[in-house]
């Protein structure tokens, strides 16, 4: 199939960056979205251009480094999939297809599609964490009785990859889905009780110093979540915090 | 992509230092919180205003003298009346504020989008609280200044008969009932999301969510339905 792309180009965070027309042929539908610009950056290459530039790993949907906003969605039309994920035969011969970066303050542009999503590391160090003395004598996490629905909601929440298309596809860029998700994985098991009213108001804290946005509970970021995080978890979030102020 | 192996612990003095840079109430949760209680108040007050004015549909006297209690008595006049100008005033102003942040939050906007992860309603907030905001600058001129003058800068003696013409007088403009009716409608579309939201910005989402979404989308029809059946009605009638 033949192809119109509309792709962000940006040389670096100071640039003002513009949408650039491409046209690309003999697309097979078989080729995964990022198989398909790789592709495209072979061309540019050949012809003595500079690739664009977009962020991807593993490839096999686990580990959230694929971003892109494709026709205005993260990771694509489909639901519950990553952009490596997106393959060509979801779109027709002819069709123009937009491609920007995940678009939020806290998401700056490095260079084209790629943007620094450190704000989330930043947000894990505030608290996604439990601390474990591991000089020998650690309690085997098995010795501690976990109920079987909250290992398996904590286990839900724990398949956050932490890929940013919640923020992506929030009108407010809100980081919400991926904090509660991240607050929820422990919140939910015995050993993350230990450090929860820490955890709760030092992530919290440190999401809003990033400069996402307000929830507004519209539910775009758990329908286009790879894991299809649950909006559940935001409200947890919200009970952690508020029960965490208290104390 | 992100790094969830356990970090340098933060020992009391790290977490003040966190925290001292953002006082309890400047967060976004504890915003959202103040939102949602001020919005389940207003929802509240909504069904008891609505009760009273459906009073004037089958008893002019019956509307007379709730109207007259709601008058008159000093709790109601000189408590609940502030408590809701304050629940008013703040869920707006919180409004804005929050919008404002949301905005900021995104400086540079897609050049292609699609809404269609989420609903019109839960989108818009700001559109149909705008909408409401002017009918609520409408309504204040309509009946509330003329009443805060005849009580209470006019000293007026009372007059315990007086509402029912002063509701029916203001229903017999068409515009003012079509501006009703547009207001009203907005209403609808701002309760269909806002108040099954609320319980979620409280942090209550579990087994009883299903039944109070469907509650909450009833009484998102139904009360702005009634208020709009109420001037519909007067407009005909007189």
């Amino acid at each position: 199939m033949d192809l119109k792309l509309k792709i962000w180009r940006q040389q670096n965070a100071n640039d003002k960056g513009k949408l650039v027309d491409y046209d690309i042929k003999n697309v097979s539908p078989d080729m995964s979205f990022l198989e398909m610009l790789d592709v495209l950056n072979n061309e540019l290459i050949e012809k003595g251009e500079t690739p664009v530039s977009f962020d991807h790993d593993c490839r096999e949907g686990i580990c959230g480094s694929c971003s892109l906003q494709i026709n205005g969605k993260p990771h694509g039309p489909d639901g519950a999939i990553t952009t490596c994920q997106l393959h060509m035969r979801r779109f027709k011969d002819g069709d123009t297809i937009h491609i920007e970066p995940f678009r939020a303050k806290a998401f700056p542009v490095i260079k084209d599609l790629i943007v620094d999503r450190s704000s989330f590391d930043r947000i894990q160090h505030a608290g996604g964490y439990i601390s474990v003395n591991t000089s020998g004598n650690t309690q085997d996490a098995n010795a501690i009785p976990v109920n079987k629905d909250d290992a398996d909601k904590a286990f839900d929440a724990a398949t956050c990859i932490g890929c940013g298309a919640c923020v992506a596809a929030c009108k407010n860029a809100s980081a919400m889905l991926f904090v509660s998700a991240k607050v929820s994985q422990y919140a939910l098991l015995p050993q993350g009780r230990v450090e929860a009213t820490r955890r709760a108001q030092n992530m919290v804290a440190q999401m809003d110093d990033e400069g996402f946005g307000a929830c507004t509970n519209t539910g775009a970021c758990s329908a286009e979540c790879p894991k299809e995080i649950s909006l559940t978890n935001i409200a947890r979030l919200n009970r952690e915090y508020l029960s965490s102020s208290l104390k | 992509m992100c790094d969830t192996s356990s970090g340098t612990t933060f020992g009391p003095a790290q977490k003040n230092e966190i925290s001292k840079n953002m006082s309890w109430f400047s967060t976004t949760i504890a915003r959202k919180f103040a939102m949602a209680l001020s919005a389940l108040f207003l929802i509240f007050f909504l069904l008891q205003h609505l009760t009273i004015n459906m009073l004037s549909v089958f008893s002019e006297e019956a509307f007379n003298e709730a109207s007259h209690f709601m008058g008159t008595n000093p709790i109601v006049q000189f408590l609940l009346q502030p408590v809701l100008i304050f629940a008013v005033v703040f869920h707006f102003v919180m409004g804005f504020v929050l919008e404002a942040k949301n905005r900021a939050a995104r400086p540079i906007k897609y050049a292609k989008k699609d809404g269609s992860n989420a609903s019109w309603m839960s989108q818009n907030m700001l559109i149909s609280g705008l909408v409401i905001l002017a009918f609520l600058a409408l309504h204040f001129i309509d009946f509330w200044i003329p009443e805060m003058s005849y009580k209470y800068v006019q000293f007026l003696p009372e007059d315990a008969d007086r509402y029912y013409g002063e509701l029916v007088h203001k229903f017999e403009n068409p515009l003012r009932v079509g501006a009703y009716v547009i207001a009203f409608v907005l209403l609808a579309l701002h309760l269909l999301h806002g108040f099954q939201s609320a319980f979620q910005s409280v942090g209550f989402n579990n087994k009883f969510t299903p039944a109070i979404k469907k509650f909450c989308t009833a009484y998102a029809v139904i009360v702005p339905a009634g208020f709009i059946l109420i001037a519909i009605y007067h407009f005909i009638n007189h």
